[in-house]
């Protein structure tokens, strides 16, 4: 079966679609290339804090050492502090503690701690055997106002400046890496700009 | 190895509440394991469905409705408190997004940043189209015979 | 016996030097008309499937006899694991599923090797060449990133364990039935750069290799179907298909493949498209790579993926780049010199076809879209969100429908010109039916009718609309029905299979939650489910509390369901072993939460526990109709059209050379 060829086809239809699908397929290379060098990155999987640079949650909670007392957000304003969330069942919580205890005891900031869902007794008796860094202990029981805080787990560690607006969230074990390149440097910046 | 390492907590956490009576000697969560009670099934629907499009927090790409998790556990509650306040799903969702971002929603919020996200797809169809239109019009151009009764299938 | 993993790794060095000879010889060879070259393709075909299967019998040996001196083994095995598992621990994780992958990859290229004795050689060994080209990357990938054979010293006393996800039936199945399919999608690939390598495309030769292309896409048909039958009973959370991006990346190929089989069709009965059929082929090869790509490189976030190394991920990509970059060049500057096939009406199967190819890529490239935008956005640094079912569904649903609604009219269609009316008037009665058959679903249906009635209505329409084709042919002059007919009305009636089983469960399952005390009976669908308690269990490297949940329907005892949740004993990992019933028209699934009450609750010591009953109708019928369309595809690969010698077929009208 002949058939009479066809007059060859414009040159410029083909010749755009084979400018635009090797871009396509540069962007493409590049996008997985992103995808492949990020994954090495130890909080690859930490989510992002949408309350960064927003007044921290409204909070009224009580205290570990003090049941009857409670302490909210307010009270704590006026000048910077550290939350760090911690529980008696995490175990990467005891990894963090003498980090943690090094940078309370450096005095620069105060450093607040956040017992989530703990039994008292389990808390207390956790911070008896490691030691307590913490200038108070906030006690969530049930775990409801972490949630205002966008907690998800422990351990977890929040800057809060004297105005109240969260600055910076890391979720994880704290290091010293991350305690002199991010948090001392950001709260630098913090008193630098007051 | 560093992978397993950063998800040891998480792990601990999902699994903590998941051991045998036997082993509550060891610290735990606190955590009531009482399924969530529904006043009727319209409520119990709407629940399943809300939850089915908000994702774990926490999870390796699991739903809030199945996932095992504390967190997911704390925030279901959460979410159904929330539905007995009288809020609305849009509320809802606007709620979680305000704490944990937008990735707690499985359905992708319609923005410009993921304008190509919803719209790509239309515009690959569209332009196919285009592309499929052309090739007909062009091949129907030329002289086509009438096929026999007999053509091959 | 000590030495043993060391010949494994000899042996995939030398399986390496070999794919090297086929690749670089007959290629050359072929080139250069050198006849001695170019016989080196079969046997070097050969001796690699010895030498690579020779490697894989290796490292089974180490699982079986427990070798905990070899890393790989001492990571996914454990003295207490059953004999059987320690079999499929072998493709448990990256390195031993990569070896399985090679394996099945020298047992394509074997098999291209014996079978294509009515292709010429320089054909042949074109074809093999560039398989031999995919083995170069994949064996180096092993050989230098993810050596199986790693020795770990000292020897540790006692594995890790495999997965406890892993140790069941579905893994016997699934990695090798799903790469026996993504892998055989290498075949056409490689006639697809062979013939663009050579110019042209001859119509005869594409005809050998459409069977191929049907067996791969069956094979992946069924492992995908594998793999979603095996989330379902295995998870505990009663789902079958979730658009998790590993799900993601074996479906994306199986579409691609679904188009490829439907042009290359077109090119070797009419020699049209012979351009998008090159092009189809070495997408759903490419998607495949990418596939493995994804899965294994840490770029997304899933519990399947396996454990991941940017030097690995980094690995895959280049091969990756070159193979896809290389390919789509190489059509760039080759396609445009395919003869173009005959003309058609705008009325013919030809557009059906073209439309049918057109939605199928454009389900493909929406998949793509939403499995990548997350690492998009966290690139363009637009923060992090999720593209999840409410996107996937929604949208392929969408692209789906017209699909679904041509479908009938393919079968019915002529080539090149079709009067519109004829496949309209012999269909329309049947397109009524199916409509009133909605409208009757839509009335009877306990729950979400709008649903149900969509499903009952497309499944109807795509079932009848085969049938109608069934009986013209039937009818008609008493021409044969041949196999490649036979596998396409199977593969369409799995269509409509499939529509019932899916459409129907999502909107009739019902599931409850709640706390039950034993002899609490609750009802759910027609179902009553009587929670008689929990006690203790043993397995081989478990324990495990069984609970037993009677079912009832109608008053009558139906089935004593055992849900479990077990404890194993190497990493303390806690699974849910869900209790399934399965039925032709629907599963009865009940799972255990956690026991409730505190310590000294009376809850407690009364035996109280959270349990959750599902029922879920049709649901069998997914798989079911996944079943008929991978049957179809093996089917219709039986044609004796692709068994003629080729000398036969020159010269019969309807041929394009």
């Amino acid at each position: 079966m002949n058939q009479p060829i066809e007059p060859a086809a414009p040159k410029r239809g083909p010749r755009l679609a084979v400018v635009v699908g090797a871009l396509c397929f540069i962007g493409f290379v590049a996008l997985l290339s992103y995808g492949v060098l990020q994954s090495g990155r130890g909080d690859r999987e930490a989510l992002p804090s949408p309350l960064i640079g927003k007044p921290a949650p409204q909070f009224s909670l009580p205290l570990l050492h003090e049941p009857g007392r409670n302490v909210s957000a307010k009270d704590l304003a006026g000048a910077p502090y550290v939350l760090n969330v911690w529980g008696s069942w995490c175990p990467e919580c005891r990894v963090e503690h003498p980090v943690l205890t090094r940078f309370a005891l450096s005095k620069r900031v105060r450093v607040v701690g956040y017992n989530l869902k703990d039994e008292p007794e389990d808390a207390l008796r956790w911070l008896e055997q490691f030691g307590n860094p913490y200038m108070l202990v906030l006690a969530d029981r049930d775990g409801r106002a972490a949630i205002d805080w966008g907690i998800y787990g422990a351990p977890e560690t929040f800057l809060v400046d004297a105005r109240g607006i969260v600055r910076w969230k890391h979720v994880g074990a704290l290091d010293d890496a991350v305690i002199d390149g991010q948090l001392v440097p950001l709260l630098r910046k913090l008193e630098a700009g007051r | 190895m560093s992978r397993a390492a950063r998800w040891l907590p998480a792990c601990l956490l999902a699994f903590a509440l998941l051991l045998p009576a036997a082993r509550h000697a060891q610290a735990q969560v606190v955590d009531d394991p009482a399924p969530l009670q529904f006043h009727d099934e319209a409520e119990e629907a709407r629940f399943q469905a809300l939850t089915h499009e908000l994702r774990c927090v926490m999870c390796q790409n699991q739903s809030l409705a199945d996932s095992n998790a504390q967190i997911a556990h704390d925030l279901r509650r959460e979410v159904l408190d929330l539905m007995r306040q009288g809020k609305s799903d849009d509320e809802i969702v606007a709620f979680l997004v305000q704490r944990y971002g937008e990735f707690v929603r499985y359905k992708p919020a319609m923005e410009p940043a993921t304008w190509l996200l919803w719209f790509g797809p239309a515009l690959l169809l569209l332009g196919g189209g285009v592309l499929v239109a052309r090739i007909v019009r062009a091949r129907g151009r030329r002289e086509v015979p009438v096929p026999g009764e007999d053509q091959e299938w | 016996m000590q030495a043993l993993p060391e010949l494994g790794q000899v042996a995939l060095v030398l399986a390496l030097l070999v794919a090297l000879l086929q690749a670089a010889l007959p290629l050359a060879g072929a080139q250069r008309g050198n006849a001695a070259w170019i016989a080196v393709a079969r046997p070097a075909a050969y001796v690699q499937l010895l030498l690579v299967a020779g490697a894989f019998a290796v490292l089974t040996t180490a699982f079986v006899a427990q070798d905990f001196s070899v890393r790989y083994v001492a990571e996914n095995s454990n003295s207490l694991l059953p004999l059987v598992y320690r079999y499929t621990a072998v493709w448990g994780a990256h390195e031993g599923s990569q070896l399985l992958w090679a394996l099945i990859l020298a047992g394509w290229t074997a098999a291209v090797a014996r079978f294509s004795r009515s292709l010429p050689d320089e054909v042949v060994a074109r074809v093999l060449g560039v398989m031999g080209l995919v083995s170069i990357g994949f064996l180096s990938f092993l050989i230098f990133t993810s050596n199986p054979f790693a020795r770990l010293l000292p020897a540790v006393a006692e594995g890790r364990d495999l997965n406890p996800l892993l140790q069941d039936p579905g893994m016997i199945a699934h990695p090798p039935i799903l790469y026996l399919g993504y892998v055989g999608f290498v075949v056409p690939f490689a006639f697809a750069v062979a013939a663009l390598v050579d110019g042209r495309m001859d119509a005869r030769w594409l005809r050998w290799t459409r069977p191929w292309t049907n067996i791969a896409w069956g094979f992946l048909t069924c492992g995908i179907a594998i793999g979603s039958w095996w989330a379902y009973y295995e998870l505990g959370w009663g789902g079958w298909w979730f658009w998790d991006p590993v799900e993601n990346a074996s479906f994306m190929p199986w579409l691609a493949g679904a188009a490829l089989l439907h042009s290359q069709a077109a090119t070797e009965k009419r020699g049209s498209f012979r351009g998008w059929t090159v092009l189809l082929a070495i997408a759903a090869f490419s998607l495949s790579l990418l596939g493995t790509f994804l899965v294994r490189s840490g770029v997304l976030t899933s519990v399947h993926a396996f454990a991941a190394d940017p030097a690995r991920g980094l690995f895959i990509l280049v091969f990756l780049a070159i193979v896809i970059g290389g390919s789509l060049l190489l059509y760039a500057l080759r396609a445009p010199r395919f003869e173009p096939g005959a003309p058609f009406a705008t009325s013919s199967r030809e557009t059906l076809l073209l439309a049918n190819n057109l939605l199928l890529v454009c389900a493909c490239g929406m998949v793509l879209l939403g499995t990548l935008y997350p690492l998009l956005a966290d690139a363009l640094d637009l923060g992090k969100i999720s593209v999840g079912p409410p996107y996937f569904g929604f949208l392929f649903v969408l692209l789906m429908a017209p699909l679904v609604l041509l479908l009938p009219f393919g079968p019915l269609t002529k080539w090149q010109r079709e009067t519109a009316s004829r496949p309209l008037a012999m269909l329309a009665p049947w397109l009524a039916l199916a409509l009133v058959l909605g409208a009757v679903a839509y009335f009877f249906a306990p729950q979400g009718p709008w649903k149900t009635a969509a499903g009952v209505a497309a499944s109807a329409w795509v079932a009848l609309g085969t049938l109608r084709f069934v009986w013209t042919r039937v009818r008609g002059s008493g021409r044969a029905f041949t196999a490649e007919m036979l596998g396409m009305v199977l593969a369409h009636a799995g269509i409509a299979v499939f529509l019932v089983g899916a459409l129907l469960v999502e909107a009739q399952q019902s599931q409850r939650e709640l706390a039950m005390k034993p002899g609490q009976t609750v009802e759910l669908g027609g179902y009553a489910f009587r929670f008689e308690g929990v006690d203790e269990a043993r397995g081989p490297n478990y324990l495990s509390d069984r609970g037993h949940v009677q079912v009832l329907r109608d008053g009558e005892p139906l089935v004593l369901l055992h849900p479990e949740k077990r404890a194993y004993a190497s990493g303390g990992q806690v699974m849910t072993e869900a209790g399934i019933h399965a039925g032709p028209f629907a599963d009865v699934y009940v799972a255990l939460g956690e026991p409730l009450g505190a310590a000294d609750d009376p809850d407690r010591a009364a035996g109280a526990w959270a349990v959750r009953v599902h029922v879920k109708p049709f649901v069998r019928w997914i798989w079911l109709g996944a079943a008929l369309m991978a049957l179809g595809g093996f089917v219709a690969a039986t044609d004796r059209r692709f068994r003629r010698r080729v000398a036969e077929r020159a010269g019969v009208a309807g041929e394009a050379a």
